[in-house]
């Protein structure tokens, strides 16, 4: 056992203290190459990680960056360095703490890296963009250790692929580089060891004490919720009573729309004025981190928020966690449960409030796996390669480098372990010459290999654009939002440009809490004014839509077989008998389907309790085939049960829509031309360097000279379908839709024993799925009609009919001149 | 031809669904900004290499227009090139293939922003080209008059039951036609933009290319 030295263990006596068994276990294997932490949040994770570096700085000088901690939130750096401070202070430690985001100044980065901090804190792109740079061996000379906090958040996205193959490079630079990881609770521990370790080095796993279970239930209201809907309007008194009662608390939303909204009319509702904020990723970086600064200080009663505090940031003293709407995943829950009550070793307190009825039934589900302690979760493949063209880019930036050597270094990266020096080189090859069958850049490669067959930029100055472009997340297009006054101003934060694109002056919407008015648009910012009115036009900005995961999904298919539902409070089972009456309850074995009419469109409903993904699947095949048949579709929306087709014309025979023989044939073409092809060759093709982000100036300037990835899409398609960036955008829309196979076998096993029910309005159990997000719109011949209907009703409507003639093919006089 | 029936200037013209202009009575077919080689102008000048397949794409796309119409005339409205290195760096195979196109009819380049010299492929390079009672020329002109015009690429959208759609669109009133884009490679101006509806009389109407053009009032 390593005994602390005695400056540590004075301090720990000071305040009380003593080493968690843990944070020793830690101490103890500080010189393994790899070792994983899986605590409960609060179970001073950040300490253990840290503790070997701060004793290792107390015990020898060192010159240069020591260890370097990577986390997925800006804030949570901001958060970190904050804690360090103390036991820093308080041991009068020579240690030199910096962050590094996106947010820190030109100033100070460029000071950071002539002379690096001690600990040096930062995010997965930051880290990206200080390998590319020619001088990142010098920056990072000495380092010893690497921390990466939250690795559970980052190894489910590109980004955490991303941060390991920095790590991969950092580790060549650095040979002795020791890498620690800290994780909430996970389902499957060993997968994420061996993302993180390099690749064939083994990775040990710690765990500490769970504590003890969460004291986790629903939140008793008299009033009944609503059938659908997503806003919990009607817990706001319940909640607010919560809030009085307890001294901090967070209340959880899945979307910012729904945080927006909820804040809003829990304001309104606050008559002794509580003081309650809101924080969620579309506000304005100045108003997020006044809201941290009053949570921290503990001025604040309620903090109103979304997944942007998911993760480990210290908010002081929060003793209630309030979920509003199903947590779609038992391992989300946990994780926002852990948010409650900091203190080791005493149980976290938390409530669900589902926003409508099936949310009760998904809540109720959720709640039994936690105490039968099951968490969920899908494994991931093998690396993404879009993210490995970005790397081979990033690599170029930083200096000439031979293929073999990055190869092998790109191997050591868990999730790339497995990539073959085939599929390397193609990436490669994408990365110089654009990898097409037409050769037709060997004048102008981006990468060019010299005579000592090392592999360089063609034009040095490309390396610019490629640092502009790192990244993996893609964030939609998005517009500041500024109060209008005459020398710009305040800021309140960012909204969609499609949503934008919908407001006309005078129309009201929701952000940051309060309503605005939408003045018009100057130089691609949002100009508004604040406004009296009650009831806003929706802000539809980014929301995210979280998947239930299957497990869930099944024992909410195992709840509907029940006779009756006693655990289930009496409205929700009351709707689910409901649901009995007029149509029924989808059966095992059996597949429902309901066809009805509702908001001028046919309507059809599959229960396939596929998973989202199988039915989003079956939603693509589906609506093909309905075009086929000539129903007109005009999209399509799955969840994790059910997905919902609207068409022009109604689905009259199910069995034969649903025809396995008939979809089989669909499937060869299905994948080249639907649209959430598209959407993943937009994000792929954008990661992997083949399209460039636009930056805010070249939308200013025009945009007629950039044009839709869409385009490119179909033109690799048509010319080049065998090209690898269609290669990367199956690989890649496959991870987010399951197989045929598996629709496949659900309509074998059901076929014969479809119940096709044709009903007069929107089904009970249906009702949820119209304000579901994610619609995926279907273009084709309905489009042609809804065009020429439209055109006609406003020609005649605005006049023009009169004097324009329409399109005939009349015979035409020639006027002479 | 199938397509949007109008007159300008007393001409009776057709608005195709795949973007060209045609003018029956004079055999003559219009396009409009094809910007050929734009990928690799892309390239040389250090950005991404796109698939190099535009040219082959607008081409085709120019011929069975051709193949339909058999136009004797054929005027390209300007920034038929991305720029002038590009137009002499096309494929020989590309190359041609514009040389079979021009064969057995009457050819005019219109210099536009982006090729602004002569360029080596055959037909005529004229700045503007008058054709009573139309002026052909590639950005237009406030106060012209029976004027057909491309170079802003405009483009229109309509909100159809909860869902927008955006096409290539002719914007057309009484004094002119300006044109769509035809090259694969080239994105969109909004119609509703300043700049277009400046030119643009109250009365306008916005064709949108595809399968089937269609009218509407010019948003604003």
């Amino acid at each position: 056992m390593r005994k602390l030295p005695q400056i540590f263990q004075d301090w720990f006596a000071s305040k009380g203290w003593s080493i968690h068994p843990h944070q020793q276990a830690m101490l103890d294997r500080a010189d393994a190459p790899a070792l994983m932490l899986i605590a409960p949040t609060g179970g001073g994770k950040t300490l253990s990680g840290f503790l070997p570096t701060l004793i290792d700085l107390h015990d020898a000088p060192h010159g240069g960056m020591h260890t370097l901690y990577i986390s997925p939130l800006k804030a949570l750096a901001a958060d970190i360095k904050r804690n360090l401070r103390t036991p820093i202070e308080e041991m009068k430690l020579d240690i030199r703490v910096e962050e590094r985001t996106g947010d820190t100044t030109a100033t100070m980065r460029k000071r950071q890296r002539a002379d690096p901090p001690h600990i040096f804190l930062t995010t997965p792109e930051s880290l990206a963009l200080l390998v590319s740079y020619e001088d990142a061996p010098r920056m990072f000379r000495g380092l010893k250790r690497v921390v990466i906090d939250e690795i559970h958040a980052l190894a489910e996205s590109k980004r955490g692929d991303q941060m390991m193959l920095a790590l991969a490079r950092l580790q060549t630079i650095c040979p002795d580089l020791k890498r620690v990881g800290l994780s909430a609770t996970v389902e499957d521990p060993a997968a994420i060891a061996h993302l993180m370790a390099r690749h064939p080095d083994p990775c040990e796993i710690l765990e500490a004490d769970a504590g003890p279970p969460p004291d986790i239930q629903m939140l008793q209201i008299d009033e009944p919720p609503p059938w659908s809907g997503g806003g919990a309007a009607y817990a706001i008194p319940a909640v607010l009573e919560q809030v009085k009662q307890h001294s901090t608390t967070l209340i959880f939303h899945n979307t910012r729309a729904q945080a927006e909204i909820f804040f809003h009319k829990l304001w309104l509702a606050n008559e002794e004025g509580l003081p309650i904020g809101i924080h969620h990723g579309s506000l304005d970086r100045e108003q997020r981190t006044r809201v941290e600064a009053a949570m921290v200080r503990g001025d604040l009663r309620a903090i109103v928020c979304t997944g942007s505090l998911d993760l480990g940031l210290d908010w002081g003293d929060v003793d209630l966690v309030i979920q509003i709407g199903a947590p779609k995943g038992v391992k989300r829950l946990v994780q926002r449960i852990g948010r409650a009550n900091h203190r080791y070793n005493a149980p976290s307190k938390a409530l669900l409030v589902p926003a409508n009825r099936f949310e009760v039934v998904e809540c109720v589900a959720a709640l039994e796996a936690v105490l039968d302690g099951e968490l969920d979760g899908d494994p991931r493949g093998a690396g993404p390669r879009d993210v490995l063209c970005q790397h081979i880019l990033i690599t170029a930036c930083a200096g000439p480098f031979h293929a073999d050597a990055l190869y092998a270094e790109v191997t050591s990266a868990g999730a790339y372990s497995t990539l073959t020096r085939e599929q390397f080189d193609a990436c490669l090859d994408f990365c110089a010459t654009g990898g097409y069958a037409l050769r037709a850049y060997d004048k102008w490669q981006r990468l060019i290999q010299r005579p000592d067959g090392l592999w360089q930029l063609r034009d040095p100055r490309a390396a610019r654009n490629i640092r502009m472009n790192i990244g993996t997340i893609q964030d939609t297009d998005t517009l500041k939002v500024r109060m209008k006054r005459n020398r710009g101003g305040k800021p309140l934060g960012e909204i969609e440009e499609g949503f934008a694109a919908t407001l006309t002056p005078g129309d009201t919407f929701l952000i940051g809490g309060q309503i605005v008015k939408y003045e018009g648009l100057r130089e691609m910012t949002v100009e508004v004014s604040r406004d009296s009115a009650k009831k806003p036009k929706v802000a539809t900005f980014l929301g995210t839509k979280f998947a239930t995961s299957t497990q869930l999904s099944a024992r909410v298919q195992r709840m509907f077989t029940q006779d009756s539902w006693p655990e289930l409070p009496s409205h929700t089972a009351q709707w689910l008998e409901l649901q009995r009456t007029h149509s029924q309850l989808p059966q095992p074995g059996r597949l429902l389907v309901e066809s009805f009419p509702h908001d001028g469109r046919a309507q059809t409903v599959i229960y396939g309790f596929a998973g989202r993904n199988g039915q989003q699947t079956l939603g693509l095949l589906l609506s093909k085939r309905m075009e086929e048949m000539g129903h007109s579709p005009l999209g399509f929306v799955a969840t994790d049960y059910a997905t919902l087709i609207w068409s022009l014309d109604p689905v009259e025979d199910a069995d034969a829509l649903l025809d396995p023989h008939a979809l089989q044939n669909g499937v060869e073409t299905w994948l080249a031309g639907n649209a959430v092809m598209k959407r993943t060759f937009r994000a792929s093709a954008t990661i992997a360097g083949l399209i460039e982000r636009n930056s805010p100036q070249a939308r200013k300037s025009g945009r007629q000279a950039t044009f839709s990835s869409d385009i490119l899409y179909d033109t690799l398609t048509r010319y080049d379908p065998d090209h690898l960036m269609l290669e990367i955008t199956r690989e890649e829309a496959l991870r987010g839709l399951v197989d045929f196979g598996r629709i496949e076998e659900m309509l074998e096993r059901t076929k014969g024993h479809i119940d096709h029910l044709q009903l007069p309005r929107v089904s009970p159990l249906s009702a949820p799925l119209f304000l579901e997000m994610g619609r995926v719109p279907v273009k084709g011949d309905a489009e042609e009609r809804l065009l020429a209907e439209e055109s006609a009703r406003l020609m005649e409507q605005s006049g023009l009919a009169q004097i324009t003639p329409g399109p005939s093919d009349k015979p035409r006089w020639r006027v002479g001149y | 031809m199938k397509g949007y029936n109008f007159t300008l200037s007393g001409a009776s013209l057709t608005a195709l669904g795949s973007g060209a202009l045609w003018w029956p009575d004079e055999s003559l077919l219009v396009v409009s900004d094809l910007h050929l080689g734009k990928s690799e102008r892309i390239a040389r000048r250090g950005g991404t290499t796109l698939p190099p397949y535009e040219t082959r794409d607008t081409l085709t796309r120019l011929a069975a227009d051709l193949a339909l119409c058999n136009a004797s005339t054929v005027i390209c409205l300007g920034d038929s090139f991305d720029d002038i290195a590009a137009s002499q760096a096309l494929p020989e195979e590309e190359r041609q293939w514009i040389f079979q196109l021009q064969a057995g009819r009457r050819w005019v380049w219109i210099e536009g922003n982006h090729d602004p010299g002569p360029i080596e492929f055959g037909g005529a390079h004229l700045a503007e080209l008058p054709l009573p009672p139309l002026t052909f020329r590639h950005i237009a002109q406030t106060g012209g008059s029976g004027e057909i015009s491309g170079h802003y690429h405009p483009k229109a959208s309509l909100a159809l039951r909860g869902r927008t759609i955006t096409r290539p669109a002719f914007l057309i009133d009484t004094d002119r036609v300006i044109m769509p884009a035809y090259g694969t490679y080239t994105g969109g101006l909004r119609a509703n933009a300043p700049v277009l509806s400046n030119l643009m009389r109250a009365e306008a109407i916005a064709v949108l290319t595809g399968p089937a053009p269609t009218a509407i009032p010019l948003q604003r």
